[in-house]
């Protein structure tokens, strides 16, 4: 065992020598890095590193949580003994306890989560990237004077998890990578866009010069936006916006929301609750992207779950608590912190790939909206209400036309997910949630 | 209060040579200004959810930042051990933005003035466990004794201490004792097989338990989320389209925060991305419009007694009668502005670093009466809650999500109607302010406002206020 993973087993032993009849302790540090370049200068460089501590304990079926950033063993005492405590407060749940132990476990196959390159790539070079990103957008175009600057952050991260059944495990994580923000200016017109690269390894970095590009491209394609008239139009969301809406959805077969009746989606299993194209995975063992992981939060083994099959939802996303409530078990999507009761977070969520490109999509279109841009998210996945702030760019007989902005788009989640029409071949692994283009058939775009 | 008697001085065995000797480590390799920021957080927070009370949390957090300015450059490290090894270490880190001989200090601190805003008397967490439960059941309680159709409750009572402690390469010395404490109560309700609604309030400040057991009882924000999703099982689909809207007292105050609030962060318009950009003296509200940001008034969410950077905080005018006056500075932007800091250098936590922030936003009250706003309208939308907002600042266009509004017909209010987003642009929105109401009212307690990935507390608050024309993201076109 290593150090961390000692103290782990020790926080375990420590709560049930003082009466806890469970335990569960997560340890955590990181290191964080981060230079930021502004109109060519190095504009602010950070580097720090901190650890944490947390233990939930389990007396009877009450529970007591509590953290600590003072790894001391008086630190760790207090800590343990403070959980204790708040467990004397809290009520008998009938349904809180560990997962089973034959749900314990971790993948132990490379997960492809943590890169040496990143731990031993020199400051120069990190600041290089940033510099070359945004010198890229700043020449692209002489629309293009002014930037929010561009970034390039690195982080090394070991988690570190044990239970009073036995489970022991740990994990580094590495993460890289490099955004920058130009400023398109033209006749009185201001837009920034922004083009952001984020990998586990070093080498899947996009390259400086594709991040200003696509940056650059996109700020300049928002330039002397116009305001359209309210109407219902099909309404194609870029893979970024379509990634927010699978955000929603995640809400939606969230277990905890679910068996408080929270969710649009609440006892829909096994019904046709999307279009025949729609189906969504959760895997948290596809190796080297961001919701990879051996174990989840509560050392139950990682895995992949079909959660919506051709337009069937087939499964929830559970931790072992919200399996419990809803009569079934955990699929291993527990998360938190590093203390309190878990709660439920995607592996890698997404929608699986369709076969048309975006163009293809667009030429489908006689007049619409395509949506870059989403903002001060509305979606109220209790009813499934969806009212969202858009900018874009308006389809006219099958073309990107002109950008649009000041507008909003409107509908009901059950609705736009039966009425999903076209998904698109471009799936791309940004973050834990991904998503490729995808085609609403109706929305309603408010405007003037 | 003096240096030796102060928290970090007390329980780390800190002296002013250790704080000089930091401090001289960060100016080393040169620069223009450097400073420490101390900070002890402990936190507490309990649930109960299904009439359960689930969850109970308690723990504390500890650090310090070390900054150092040279030019438009920062420098930032921090360290969550406060052995004089590793301040030093975080020191040397930070300075490696400058690149010259070292610079020299001002030795001897000066206690800096600060305002005394939350004066308090117990510490939070030397009182009692129980009494936090009882609140939240309380809560749980009233909220299904408002309306036999509420099924779900979920109340939390959370609260914090943070001390903190600020010195400067320019021999200023701060310190604070920040309480915050805040409930949140949820509630679902159905009518039969119906579709649920969702209804939220939650409020509280700079305050303690005390408050919840004398001034705003848990009854009074149970109450309120039972009301509101109550309301929302009759209501009708939100219109789409411009329109007349107006806006109710109170929370409706985001709309400041998004519209003009943030494009009025000076560190945008040093870098002239922001909408509002070289606009100082310029129009860009209706002459009925003055718009504040005030961190000094007692006991509120937003309010400090000094900012992160150790500067007292004040009242600040953003727009008088219409007119931008001034933008919220911080150390960084003020001293490469030629300005001077407005008390608004606000960060997360010792691991961020410093940015201008709001603190309470809010516009003063006008001559209107309220029920003759409402009555001056044909047709159009009013929002008497809101949900969160957001802002692009460089083409000004922000949303704000309406989460119990009713249709205005005839100078009445008739149908709520469904959540729905409302979008306008930052320095066109307030131009069509055309009556402003007496009733100016601050929010309950309940923001957070997020900015390059840093979260802060802060307060909103506005009258009774009519808008000629915006954009309603409804579906009935």
């Amino acid at each position: 065992m290593t150090d961390l993973e000692q103290l782990a087993a020790d926080v375990v032993k420590r709560a049930r020598e003082l009466g806890a009849t469970g335990a569960e302790c997560t340890i955590s540090e990181g290191e964080e890095f981060s230079a930021s370049v502004r109109m060519r200068q190095v504009e602010s460089l950070k580097e720090a590193g901190s650890r944490g501590a947390g233990v939930r304990i389990l007396a009877g079926q009450r529970a007591g949580s509590s953290y600590t950033s003072d790894l001391s063993r008086e630190g760790i005492e207090t800590m343990v003994r403070a959980a204790i405590e708040l467990a004397k407060i809290t009520s008998e749940d009938p349904h809180a306890g560990l997962p089973e132990p034959e749900e314990l476990g971790s993948i132990h196959a490379d997960l492809g989560l943590y890169d040496d390159a990143i731990a031993g790539m020199e400051t120069e070079r990190k600041i290089a990237q940033a510099r070359q990103a945004e010198e890229v957008a700043l020449a692209f175009d002489p629309r293009i004077q002014n930037s929010e600057g561009a970034a390039f952050n690195s982080h090394l991260g070991r988690r570190v998890f044990a239970n009073s059944r036995g489970f022991v495990g740990s994990y580094r994580t590495s993460s890289c990578g490099l955004s920058v923000v130009p400023v398109a200016k033209q006749n009185g017109s201001m837009e920034r866009d922004y083009w952001h690269s984020a990998a586990r390894a070093a080498a899947r970095l996009e390259s400086p010069e594709e991040v200003g590009r696509r940056a650059a491209e996109r700020a300049l394609r928002r330039l002397n936006p116009r305001k359209v008239p309210t109407q219902k139009v099909p309404v194609i969301f870029e893979p970024r916006a379509a990634r927010s809406l699978l955000g929603d959805l995640f809400d939606a077969v969230n277990g905890s929301a679910v068996y408080r009746h929270a969710s649009f989606l609440a006892g829909k299993l096994g019904e046709k609750i999307a279009s025949e194209k729609f189906t969504v995975i959760d895997d948290a063992i596809l190796p080297g992207l961001f919701g990879t992981s051996p174990f989840d939060d509560e050392g139950v083994t990682a895995r992949r779950t079909i959660v919506v099959e051709r337009g069937v939802l087939k499964s929830y996303l559970l931790n072992t608590y919200s399996a419990r409530k809803l009569g079934m078990k955990t699929t291993g999507n527990a998360s938190r912190g590093i203390t309190g009761n878990a709660g439920v977070g995607p592996g890698n969520f997404f929608i699986e790939a369709g076969e048309r490109t975006p163009e293809q999509i667009v030429a489908g279109i006689r007049n619409g909206l395509y949506v870059t841009e989403l903002i001060g998210q509305t979606a109220n996945t209790v009813n499934g209400d969806y009212s969202c702030g858009a900018a874009g760019l308006w389809i006219e007989n099958g073309e990107l036309a002109y950008p649009v902005s000041g507008i909003t788009i409107a509908g009901n989640l059950k609705q736009m997910l039966i009425n999903v029409e076209q998904i698109g071949s471009d799936l791309d692994f940004r973050g834990s949630i991904a998503a490729p283009t995808i085609l609403i058939g109706e929305m309603t775009v408010s405007g003037q | 209060m003096g240096f030796t008697q102060s928290f970090f001085a007390q329980k780390f065995n800190l002296v002013e040579r250790d704080l000089e000797s930091y401090l001289s480590e960060a100016l080393s390799a040169g620069g223009d200004y450097a400073d420490l920021y101390f900070e002890y957080l402990a936190t507490s927070s309990i649930g109960i959810d299904e009439q359960i009370v689930k969850s109970a949390t308690e723990g504390v957090t500890l650090g310090v930042g070390v900054r150092v300015i040279a030019g438009e450059r920062t420098g930032y490290a921090y360290s969550d051990d406060l052995s004089p090894e590793k301040i030093r270490k975080a020191a040397r880190v930070a300075a490696l933005i400058a690149r010259g001989p070292a610079s020299v200090i001002k030795t001897g601190f000066e206690e800096a003035r600060k305002h005394d805003l939350y004066p308090m008397l117990a510490s939070p967490h030397e009182m009692g466990l129980a009494e936090r439960v009882d609140l939240v059941k309380r809560a749980d309680l009233a909220a299904r004794a408002y309306d036999r159709r509420i099924f779900q409750v979920q109340a939390t009572y959370a609260d914090s201490l943070r001390h903190v402690m600020v010195a400067t390469s320019d021999g200023r010395l701060s310190f604070d004792r920040q309480p915050m404490a805040r409930l949140s109560v949820m509630a679902l309700a159905r009518e039969g097989d119906g579709v649920p609604q969702h209804g939220y309030s939650g409020g509280g400040g700079r305050v303690t338990l005390d408050f919840f057991l004398h001034e705003k009882p848990p009854e009074h924000f149970a109450r309120e989320a039972a009301r509101q999703a109550i309301v929302q099982l009759d209501a009708v689909d939100a219109p789409a389209g411009e329109m007349t809207v107006v806006l109710g007292p109170g929370w409706p105050g985001i709309l400041l925060h998004e519209a003009v609030g943030h494009g009025l962060e000076a560190d945008f318009n040093r870098k002239g991305v922001s909408a509002f950009s070289g606009r100082i003296g310029q129009q860009v509200a209706s002459p009925l419009c003055t718009v504040i940001d005030d961190g000094t008034i007692g006991n509120r969410r937003g309010s400090l007694n000094v900012d992160d950077e150790g500067v007292p905080t004040q009242r600040n005018v953003l727009i008088e009668n219409g007119v931008l006056r001034g933008y919220l500075q911080d150390q960084l932007s003020s001293r490469l502005m030629h300005a001077h800091s407005t008390g608004s250098g606000r960060r997360e936590s010792y691991q961020h670093i410093p940015m201008p922030r709001m603190t309470n936003t809010y516009m003063l009250a006008g001559e209107s009466d309220p029920e003759e706003i409402v009555r001056s309208v044909p047709k159009g939308l009013y929002c008497a809650t809101f949900g969160g907002g957001q802002v692009d600042i460089t083409s000004g266009n922000f949303v704000f999500s309406a989460t119990e509004s009713y249709l205005i017909e005839n100078g009445r209010l008739t149908s709520p109607v469904r959540g729905a987003s409302l979008i306008g642009n930052g320095p066109e929105a307030l131009k069509y302010v055309s009556m402003v109401g007496s009733d100016l009212k601050l929010d309950e307690g309940i923001g957070v406002c997020g900015k390059e990935g840093q979260s802060v507390p802060v307060g909103v608050g506005i009258p009774t206020v009519k808008i000629d024309r915006m954009t309603v993201g409804g579906t009935a076109a």
